[in-house]
């Protein structure tokens, strides 16, 4: 029903959810409830609280669509900050932390979706560039993203400073971005010769 | 806060890793701070970049359908402003200006200085829907809740540039109505749809039910 809204771009489709149109906020759903859920499920770990992440923040995105500044940021960005913020606020209020590791469910590859496609892709893009991160850098990010933490608490959990902290995070990020900026370039000339480090 | 020290608070604030106190102060130098405001754009990208990551189970359908009841049940109260576009039987500039007045405003993306590998919209004054163009300014209008072109009659779409409306397309109205533009849309130009004779006319003879901004 909703799939006559699938040729429009993410950020059209949050201008249609702006004007209260209830089937873009579910083709928003359909384009990004899975990665919202999966994300919402690593940091909060339990099904009853994502669920409650996730729905918080798409009513979020419902709510507030008429305020998105597409020139901004693209609407998966947003969205996905959204579901971010509402995930590591729940879980803060939970205790005591849940640290264990979550076990990751690969799909069958079999009958996938373009969409499904598009995700297995940018995994495999995001999971390259965070192996080429130093150890460190990529501890700090993936403990704050996904486990919840915050500066302090960090600093605390690593035996470090905290400015060593911060620092790592910045360095972290922006090391990041550069290479999936990286790859993003790779794939553009991708039937020229490569050449790697 | 010494400056640098705030500065470097981008990443951690992207990541969610400030505590409560330190995220109202971060969210209170933003403004002011168009560096800081750019910085956590980025970094807010990279970091949603990692929600990939992992693969995860998909969500329970129920989830799906308890977002959107709860939506609808919200709407009334959230946006007030809904309302069926009604085709002004004489096409009468004041019902044209009201229209406007709903949608103007809510959407103003400009389209050529964005470089984004999916088509962009820019959003129709006077009706519900909008232009989506792609980066060779092909285009493809979406327009909700049309009311069917009367008997002998058919919607028009002009893409008009410096005044000068060329022929794109027709179609008959409707709930969802999704037209391929016959014509290229040049950056700086509008579009914009008229009622003409069934089949189409080669110039408009009557003044637009609703138009794009300048694309």
């Amino acid at each position: 029903m909703a799939r006559d809204l699938a040729h429009l771009s993410d950020e059209a489709l949050v201008a249609l959810v702006a004007r209260a149109d209830d089937s873009a906020l579910a083709e928003l759903y359909d384009r990004f409830g899975h990665v919202a859920y999966g994300l919402a499920l690593r940091i909060v770990r339990d099904p009853a609280l994502t669920e409650d992440a996730v729905q918080e923040a798409f009513l979020a995105v419902w709510r507030s669509a008429a305020r998105f500044v597409p020139e901004r940021a693209k609407a998966s960005t947003w969205i996905l900050t959204l579901v971010h913020r509402r995930a590591v606020d729940i879980v803060r209020r939970e205790e005591p932390r849940r640290t264990e590791p979550l076990e990751a469910a690969p799909q069958p590859s079999a009958n996938l979706t373009e969409d499904e496609a598009w995700l297995r892709l940018q995994r495999t893009r995001v999971q390259e560039a965070l192996r080429r991160l130093p150890d460190q850098q990529r501890e700090a990010l993936e403990l704050a993203y996904f486990g919840g933490f915050t500066q302090s608490e960090l600093a605390d959990r690593l035996g470090e400073p905290l400015g060593t902290i911060k620092s790592r995070m910045f360095t972290g990020l922006n090391r990041l971005r550069e290479l999936l900026a990286d790859t993003d370039r790779e794939e553009e000339r991708w039937n020229e010769p490569e050449f790697t480090s | 806060m010494e400056r640098t020290g705030i500065h470097e608070l981008s990443a951690a604030y992207a990541l969610d890793a400030l505590d409560a106190d330190e995220r109202r102060e971060f969210e209170g130098h933003l403004p002011h701070c168009p560096e800081c405001r750019e910085a956590v754009g980025s970094f807010q990208e990279t970091a949603s970049a990692l929600a990939h990551h992992v693969d995860m189970p998909p969500p329970p359908p129920a989830l799906r359908e308890r977002i959107l009841e709860q939506a609808k049940r919200e709407r009334s109260n959230v946006v007030p402003l809904r309302t069926r576009w009604i085709l002004p039987a004489t096409g009468t500039v004041a019902a044209v200006a009201a229209c406007a007045a709903i949608g103007f405003g809510i959407w103003a993306a400009t389209l050529h200085n964005r470089l984004g590998e999916r088509p962009e919209a820019v959003g129709l004054i006077g009706a519900q829907g909008s232009l989506i163009v792609n980066r060779s300014g092909e285009g493809i209008l979406v327009v909700r809740n049309v009311d069917p072109a009367p008997v002998g009659k058919t919607y028009e779409i002009w893409v008009i540039q410096a005044g000068r409306p060329i022929p794109a397309g027709t179609f008959a109205g409707g709930d969802r109505v999704a037209v391929t533009l016959t014509q290229k849309i040049p950056d700086g130009a509008i579009v914009a749809v008229t009622l003409e004779r069934a089949g189409g006319v080669a110039k408009p003879t009557t003044t637009p039910l609703f138009r794009t901004g300048s694309v």
